[in-house]
């Protein structure tokens, strides 16, 4: 009984946060009622209604798997977007690379691109933290930055669509990527593609990984306690490495899938990274946090932020509200969420180790 | 088995059917328990037997259900420590609660209101240290910064404290824990004589030995209730055990005698470089053969934890250390290298380095081999042969606990260390180093791990106990090697060691050069 109460705790500080926003909808004279039928009607109210919020909720979902791998492990990883971006452009060179390749090669490669171009993202903050003690919060974040910079410059430079140039419009955008890498459509008609399957396929191995391997059983162990896990022979440096390498992977396979699941089948930039990812590097993270930091947990967890997102877009077109309420509506449930005391205990849980794995990662040479 | 009283009047404590309840446990179940004036009495019990319980309740931190206290013959109902204080009863504790940064004198005056209003009055309180520290043979100096102070001497600063508050009774709760051999008689020479001036004392110890030689009285403690008083010339420490324990038990093991092998550890010129920046172990030559233990003994805090460490490969020797494990050399391997080599370690913090509180008992069962391929099949763990492996061990070991998919940090202390014994055991190594095998581990867990040490000790393994508890060093090795200040000082066998000679030793009082071996 306890445990239920307890577990109910985000759940009603969402709502809380959903009683602020029909506040605020009176305050700006629309009817709070209209607008929860119309955020629920966009988000689970028909057949599309659901495709598409399972579409925005595969970023999530992959981010908030790979961040349940990170904090398991004591390390915090906020470079959601950079790996996001890093796994989508190297994708997109694959695909412009080899484009003439049969879907049946070229999808799966494009996909493992997206893994390694976020693994390597996720990587290089793992193994400096691991090797020169650089606190990875702050360099994750740094890469963020990079990378948004680096897409910046790929998509206005060497990648650019070469009618763009001819054009002299200059839009920072890829040519349309070959069809053959597209992700392919599960229902006809509705938005919803192989993407989505994937993320659950790696939510479940997310947990199969951490407790079902070898590996797992390391990042768990070194997660738990770094003292004990390095005298019992476990390499604490690499599983550091190991765990941001594996957290970013999965923020690449996101990456990719956002570009050939998507319908302009090209990458395109407006300067900054969440209008590329719609911030799922981000809201991923919160995902996770609301999911308990459970791998299958967050599959529940993400497609209730998807349906947020969808539903908000349309409680914005049903009732006229300017586009700055759903922002708002999302931010107050993030806010909400994030400060109730039981995903703050999870939290807290999670990131109590981290003075204990940066000492042992400073001392010896395990 | 109860003494004929010595002398009459009422005693200086009574404490009469003292019964105090947690949810789910008895801690105090009807315990009667008395100190006269000029007496010893000693609390002899395993950790949660209820010696602290009713500690704390003769300090006022926890009210009893039934029964009441007698000061001085006078029932006195005491809810506070500073009631107790004002009571003249003193409290030395097990950890000093010094200031180090501060001088003896100003330690002693926190706390305490000074003559002059809200000025501190040091030279006074100075002079008074002077005073008692000479009626008692104290030898304290008020003027030194407590920093500066040898554990023996921070603790008479403690019973200074307790004195200058003029305790009429004194609670000693482990006080020898930290000691070597010699402060210990020191400390007992300075308690018969407050005995002497008409104090009284409770002695709380878990160390039989000590027990005997200081006790008037001795009062046992198990489960919450008193199972025995008796007085040391009518008991011996096998009983005292026994009384502890509720069973007979074995207080040193069996030592069949086994000949040495090849050397299978072999450490040359190992120096390391300790937390504080300072040589915490310097030089050190050690063999230890296969079929023996050395035991290293010294007091805490001369190099062994250090010198644990680089064997293990948890810690960076200085260059020009060489350490072989049956002939090769390890001193550049990682730890993994080395436990694939066939080293096993049992490390001094248990719950911090040995296991994982939040692992279950299965997990840290296979902390060391997760990944060999016993344990694991084409990149899965494999749960069937885990299970298997650690129903058989949980078994094998006599660990309590309800499963194995049981929190780790949910069984006792000993049941936690027969966890790590286990797993570090059961791969059949070839050195073994065990830090502290013992330390705060009820009685019955710590005569079951001896057994197994000998009994690895016998199937050829080379093992190297370090432990502050000489009696365990003294029972369990073939050889004893004394550290002091980071050097080994001395080996001795076990055949020529005794508690005065090796108690020497770690106090640093030796004439040679440092022995090699």
């Amino acid at each position: 009984m306890r445990k239920l109460v307890a577990g109910a705790i985000p759940l009603l500080a969402a709502l809380v946060a959903f009683l602020i926003g029909a506040l605020m909808l009176v305050a700006i004279g629309a009817s709070p009622w209209e607008g929860l039928k119309a955020l629920v009607d966009g988000a689970f109210g028909d057949t599309n209604a659901l495709a598409v919020t399972a579409v925005k909720a595969t970023p999530l979902l992959l981010v908030g798997a790979g961040i349940t791998i990170a904090f398991r492990a004591s390390v915090i990883n906020i470079g959601g977007e950079g790996q996001i971006v890093a796994g989508a452009l190297l994708s997109t060179m694959v695909a412009l690379l080899v484009p003439d390749l049969p879907a049946i090669l070229l999808v799966p490669l494009v996909l493992i691109a997206g893994l390694i171009g976020g693994g390597i993202a996720g990587a290089i903050p793992g193994a400096l933290k691991a090797y020169a003690s650089v606190n990875e919060i702050l360099s994750t974040i740094m890469l963020n930055l990079v990378m948004v910079q680096l897409m910046n410059y790929l998509l206005r430079g060497p990648l650019i669509d070469p009618l763009e140039v001819e054009a002299g419009t200059r839009i920072p955008q890829t040519e349309r990527l070959s069809d053959n890498a597209a992700l392919p459509t599960l229902i006809e008609g509705t938005r919803l593609h192989l993407g989505v399957v994937i993320a659950l396929l790696a939510a479940v191995a997310a947990y199969v990984l951490l407790w079902r391997t070898p590996l797992g059983f390391r990042l768990r162990a070194v997660g738990h306690s770094p003292e004990a896990a390095k005298a019992a022979g476990i390499k604490v440096k690499q599983s550091t490495t190991a765990a941001l390498a594996i957290s970013g992977s999965l923020g690449g396979l996101a990456g990719a899938i956002l570009v050939f699941g998507s319908e302009g089948q090209r990458m395109v930039t407006d300067g900054s990274s969440a209008g590329f990812t719609g911030s799922a590097g981000f809201n991923g993270i919160v995902a996770a946090l609301f999911g308990g930091l459970h791998p299958l947990w967050t599959i529940p967890s993400s497609f209730l932020f998807g349906g947020l997102l969808t539903g908000a877009t349309n409680l914005q077109r049903v009732l006229q509200v300017p586009a700055a309420l759903a922002v708002a509506l999302n931010g107050i449930v993030v806010v909400f969420v994030v400060s109730s005391g039981r995903v703050r205990e999870r939290l807290e849980q999670f990131t109590s180790k981290r003075a204990e794995l940066n000492a042992a990662l400073k001392d010896g040479d395990s | 088995m109860t003494p004929p009283p010595p002398q009459t009047g009422p005693p200086l404590l009574e404490m009469r059917g003292i019964t105090k309840r947690f949810p789910g446990v008895i801690a105090n179940q009807d315990v009667d328990f008395d100190v006269r004036a000029g007496e010893v009495h000693t609390l002899l019990g395993e950790n949660g037997a209820g010696k602290s319980t009713l500690m704390k309740i003769l300090f006022g931190l926890y009210q009893p259900e039934e029964g009441e206290v007698l000061l001085r013959g006078e029932p006195i109902d005491i809810t506070s420590p500073s009631e107790a204080i004002d009571a003249r009863v003193g409290m030395v504790h097990q950890h000093f609660m010094l200031v180090p940064t501060m001088t003896v004198a100003e330690n002693v005056a926190l706390g305490i209101k000074s003559d002059r209003g809200p000025l501190t009055d040091l030279d006074a309180v100075s002079e008074r240290i002077r005073e008692i520290s000479e009626a008692h043979g104290l030898a304290v100096d008020p003027d030194v910064e407590v920093w500066r102070l040898s554990v023996g001497e921070r603790q008479r600063i403690e019973i200074v404290k307790a004195l200058f508050r003029d305790a009429e009774l004194l609670v000693l709760d482990e006080p020898t824990a930290v000691l070597t051999p010699q402060e210990v008689d020191d400390l007992f020479v300075i308690l018969r004589r407050m005995t002497e001036e008409g104090r009284g004392i409770i002695f709380i110890s878990h160390k039989l030995h000590e027990v005997m030689a200081l006790s008037d009285r001795i009062t046992v403690l198990r489960n919450g209730r008193v199972t025995g008083h008796t007085v040391p010339a009518e008991t011996s420490r096998e009983n005292l055990a026994e009384m502890m324990v509720g069973r007979a038990v074995k207080l040193s093991p069996h030592r069949p005698d086994v000949t040495p092998g090849a050397p299978r550890l072999k450490i040359r010129g190992l120096s390391v470089v300790g937390d504080r920046g300072t040589r915490a172990v310097d030089q050190v030559d050690l063999d230890v053969f296969g079929g023996e233990i050395l035991g290293i003994a010294g007091v805490s805090g001369n190099g062994q934890r250090e010198l644990a460490e680089v064997v293990a490969g948890l810690r960076k020797p200085e260059p020009g250390t060489s350490i072989e494990l049956d002939g090769q050399a390890i001193d550049s391997a990682s730890t993994r290298e080395r436990r694939d080599l066939g080293l096993s370690y049992v490390p001094e913090e248990r719950m911090r380095d040995g296991a994982i509180g939040d692992f279950t008992v299965s997990e840290n069962i296979i902390l060391v081999d997760h990944g060999s391929e016993k344990f694991s099949a084409s990149g899965l763990l494999n749960f069937g042969a885990i299970k298997d492996h650690c129903n058989k061990l949980v078994e094998q070991f006599a660990v309590k606990t309800p499963s194995i998919e049981t929190p780790t940090s949910s069984l006792s202390g000993g049941n936690i260390q027969k966890v790590i014994m286990a797993r570090e055991l059961s791969a059949g190594p070839a050195v073994l180093i065990a830090s502290q095998p013992t330390r705060g581990v009820d009685i019955g867990s710590a005569e079951y791990i001896h057994e197994r040490l000998v009994e690895q000790r016998d199937r050829g393994t080379a093992t190297l106990l370090i432990s502050e508890d000489l009696d365990e060093v003294l029972g369990l090795s073939d050889r004893i090697a004394v550290m002091f200040e980071g050097r080994v000082v001395a080996i001795v066998d076990h055949d020529d060691a005794t508690r005065e000679g090796i108690g020497l030793l770690m106090a640093g009082v030796f004439d040679e050069e440092p022995a090699t071996t």
